[in-house]
């Protein structure tokens, strides 16, 4: 079990809401594929006609699943291109070049019950998590806010969920966060994986209510907007100027001009790409680096990061 | 590769474990320069190496049957050297799996592993020529195994296997099978984290070398395990050097003179790799033994020449930690002559391919 990318080939494309397509990608070459841990994404390369994105999903299959793997993508309005590529163009049998599984979301396996809050499409690391914890027989519960019309829409990963609950907006059915906190055991693990806005009061009503930071996990998904001003920068171990646009990220704009750029999560969680800054003004917008390496100003994430100044030089 | 095992050798009592030509000539010699300090010496465990030592990712060699057994004696004597706390289990299959696979496909005259399916609740077959074992089981299932799964796999596997599981931005040592260790104890270090284990080791901490390890392990992917050599030396080729055996073995650093340092003194290499587990999420960490007499080293000239040089320079500080400071001088007197002070091509490779004649 040593590799670094994979082959893949879409098997089956199905919509399962209006906005929502589950894809089942297998091994091109036939045959297993690597088994992944609840909570695990994977990165794909969508190869469109014009650009490439690189995009991580999280594996909706049960862990340890080796036939397939299978995603469910939602398509976003303000998508920069990847999300509207899986719902118009991809079709069974393509090829796909796709990151071994990775995780930066994964259960708690010293958790006395599992807490799970979800919002919208943020529910997909949990449909593994309800396997994963259905076969481990770890105590858990679900709570998950959407559209009242797709309060169904996951029950076909949600069988074998042990408590289960929806909350959509309208009176009598909304999820009060702090009621919810307050009668959990001690011993309990939350998660919350969703857009920005709630990820930041669920870890809000936490830490007002007292729980420890180490018993409070968040997946940021998508939230961690990647354009802005486009800026220049000079890639000063190449050599290479590249201009960063409006709608391209600065580690995707590096890409392009096809420097070397080790990358994961693509979401500023992972630390992975982290970047000297040799001259300019960093605007942050990462989860990983602390308060004073953000003032220091000599580190970068380029894969949400961007620029105060017009020109960034890094150690590239 | 062929492999010929030597079954009656022994790790205690008349000691009377040797190395094979063959096998000198792929040990995992760790000093790839004159002088020793600690780094951050990790790098991707590939399918390659300076040796054949490194080149598959479970190795299994001529000591194989001998070494299994004296796992087992050891077991016997203190079932303690095996714990796993019980949210490892997801961990324990993952271990299991990993390295039935892989030492199926990479010794296939010793070892098969038929299954039935990959998930948990399939029916698997695993065949170990070599112990003689047959073994029909569940994958997933504890119950159909004679004992619970960690154990069943590392009994039949080289080396030291420990399992971290990783929360809160560390790894917490929840599981191990010590029975090879270099003087550290299992029942003391389960359930610490990474800073913890580490507490005793000198000078490496001011260097901050285990907080860029431990945020380098943190991020380790699946697929792409990394390794590193540590080392120390023991008195006779013995794999149980723990403390709770400390009186068996302790007292032989008081025997070693010039004449005899040869052979009873021996560099102990541990090829350490670290996995990232696939189900579990935790980090599989594979501690693999080597032992070898400075006698039989020595017939590496390269080999000879550069221990004594690492040896004669070493802080103080690691002597000691390392339980070198009471024979050291007896086998440096021992490696002094072999060094004509040549220069030494940078790198742990022999650079031979093959050894003069006894």
């Amino acid at each position: 079990m040593i590799g670094d990318t994979l082959e893949l080939i879409v098997v089956a494309v199905d919509d399962i809401a209006s906005s929502l397509r589950h894809v089942r990608l297998a091994a091109a070459g036939g045959g297993p594929l690597p088994p992944a841990a609840a909570g695990a994404n994977i990165q794909l390369r969508l190869q469109g006609a014009a650009r490439t994105w690189r995009n991580a999903y999280s594996l909706i299959s049960p862990p340890g699943r080796r036939d397939a793997y299978e995603i469910i993508v939602r398509r976003v309005p303000e998508s920069r291109g990847g999300s509207a590529f899986v719902h118009e163009v991809l079709k069974p049998g393509d090829r796909l070049v796709a990151s071994w599984p990775s995780n930066l979301f994964a259960p708690q396996r010293t958790a006395r019950h599992h807490l799970m809050i979800a919002g919208g499409i943020g529910i997909t690391p949990f449909l593994s998590y309800v396997a994963d914890f259905a076969h481990s027989g770890a105590s858990h519960a679900l709570h998950v806010c959407c559209r009242e019309s797709e309060t169904g829409t996951f029950a076909p990963w949600l069988q074998a969920c042990g408590e289960l609950h929806h909350y959509w907006d309208a009176d009598g059915h909304r999820l009060d966060i702090p009621a919810l906190l307050a009668r959990q055991p001690a011993g309990t693990h939350l998660y919350v994986c969703g857009p920005a806005a709630l990820n930041d009061e669920v870890i809000q009503a936490a830490a007002n209510a007292g729980w420890p930071a180490s018993h409070v996990h968040c997946e940021h998904f998508g939230a961690a907007l990647s354009g802005g001003t486009p800026f220049t920068a000079f890639l000063s171990r190449s050599g290479i100027e590249v201009e960063v646009g409006e709608s391209e990220s600065l580690l995707e704009a590096i890409e392009r001009v096809g420097a070397a750029a080790p990358c994961l999560c693509r979401g500023g969680a992972c630390g992975v790409c982290v970047t000297r800054v040799l001259e300019g003004e960093p605007e942050h917008r990462d989860h990983y680096l602390g308060a004073a390496e953000r003032e220091g100003g000599e580190l970068i994430m380029p894969c949400v990061s961007r620029a105060r100044s017009t020109r960034l030089v890094l150690d590239l | 590769m062929s492999l010929v095992f030597k079954p009656e050798e022994t790790f205690r009592g008349d000691y009377s474990y040797r190395n094979s030509d063959a096998a000198i000539l792929r040990f995992p010699f760790p000093f790839p320069e004159d002088r020793y300090m600690y780094s951050v010496n990790i790098e991707p465990h590939v399918r390659s190496g300076p040796t054949d030592a490194f080149c598959r990712p479970f190795d299994i060699d001529e000591h194989y049957i001998a070494e299994c057994r004296d796992r087992a004696l050891t077991l016997e004597l203190d079932p303690g050297r095996c714990q796993v706390l019980p949210h490892m289990m997801t961990a324990q299959w993952d271990t299991l799996e990993l390295l039935m696979e892989n030492l199926a496909a990479d010794y296939p005259e010793q070892f098969s592993l038929t299954k039935e399916g990959d998930v948990f609740g399939s029916r698997w077959t695993w065949i170990n020529r070599p112990l003689g074992i047959e073994q029909h089981f569940i994958f997933g299932d504890p119950d159909t195994l004679p004992c619970e799964p960690f154990e069943y796999i590392t009994r039949q596997a080289q080396g030291d296997f420990a399992i971290c599981d990783q929360r809160e931005d560390n790894l917490y040592l929840d599981a191990g099978m010590i029975t090879s260790q270099a003087d550290w104890s299992l029942a003391f270090n389960v359930g610490m984290n990474f800073m913890e284990w580490h507490g005793p080791v000198p000078l490496a901490h001011q260097a901050g070398v285990f907080e860029r390890a431990l945020k380098y392990l943190l991020m380790l992917r699946l697929g792409q395990p990394v390794r590193r050599l540590n080392w120390t030396m023991s008195i006779n080729p013995r794999l149980d050097t723990s403390p709770e055996s400390y009186p068996e073995w302790g007292p032989d650093r008081a025997s070693v003179t010039v004449e005899n340092a040869g052979g009873k003194v021996h560099l102990r290499v541990e090829l350490q790799t670290l996995w990232r587990l696939p189900r579990s999420n935790a980090i599989l960490f594979p501690i693999r033994c080597f032992l070898i007499s400075i006698e039989e080293l020595a017939r590496v000239p390269k080999w000879g020449k550069r221990l004594y040089r690492v040896l004669s320079s070493l802080p103080p500080e690691l002597a000691e930690y390392k339980g070198l400071t009471r024979y050291l001088p007896a086998t440096l007197a021992w490696l002094a002559p072999l060094d004509d002070s040549a220069q030494l091509a940078t790198g742990i490779g022999p650079d031979i391919t093959e050894l003069a004649p006894l």
